[in-house]
């Protein structure tokens, strides 16, 4: 999984329809001390996240499919499967 | 997944019988701001895309599955177009 923040809500009417219904949501991988890295992932969300969360996303088909709900393999890879309080370094420092 | 602008087309009269009937798009990885991100790709447009729009892609084995009834050999694949992104009351599309 990655870190990521939730920079914007992606609306879209065309679309496969496995996504129709679901809140898909832009992320940008963050660094475990919440720098902002390089890139832009497309999630499906699966927990209420929204704007400005900080968030765990696993980028996997099959963790995908289970995850929605599926018993046959989608094109869904990206999905949002938690919202981060805190990231707790190692000597028990908090970011 | 991950955004894109159409750039293009691809046109391939030969190639293997389970692409027949699909459509190829160049397509450019961008992020939210519309800033370029790595090498420009071909895709399986499953969406009915055209030049300019903005789009979001599925790659690896997630690429092989957006047809319906059968599977595809493609690695990445256009599975949505964007209408707009919304952002801190911000709109872009």
């Amino acid at each position: 999984m990655i870190l990521g923040k939730v920079t914007a809500t992606v609306v879209s009417t065309v679309k496969h329809e496995t996504y129709k219904n679901r809140t898909i949501l832009v992320v940008r991988p963050v660094s475990p001390e919440g720098v902002p890295g390089e890139g832009a992932i497309v999630a499906v969300d699966t927990v209420g996240a929204g704007e400005g969360d900080t968030v765990l996303v696993a980028s996997e088909g099959r963790a995908a499919m289970e995850i929605l709900g599926y018993d046959r393999r989608i094109p869904i890879r990206s999905v949002i499967i938690g919202i981060v309080d805190r990231v707790v370094h190692g000597s028990g420092d908090e970011a | 997944m991950r955004l894109a602008r159409v750039i293009g087309k691809v046109w391939a009269t030969v190639k293997d019988e389970k692409l027949s009937g699909l459509r190829l798009a160049v397509i450019e990885p961008v992020d939210e701001q519309d800033a370029p991100l790595g090498p420009r790709l071909v895709a399986v447009d499953t969406v009915g895309s055209r030049d300019g729009d903005l789009v979001y892609w599925v790659s690896g084995a997630e690429a092989t599955f957006p047809v319906e009834g059968r599977q595809i050999p493609s690695d990445v694949s256009i599975v949505g177009l964007v209408d707009r992104l919304d952002a801190k009351g911000t709109s872009r599309t």
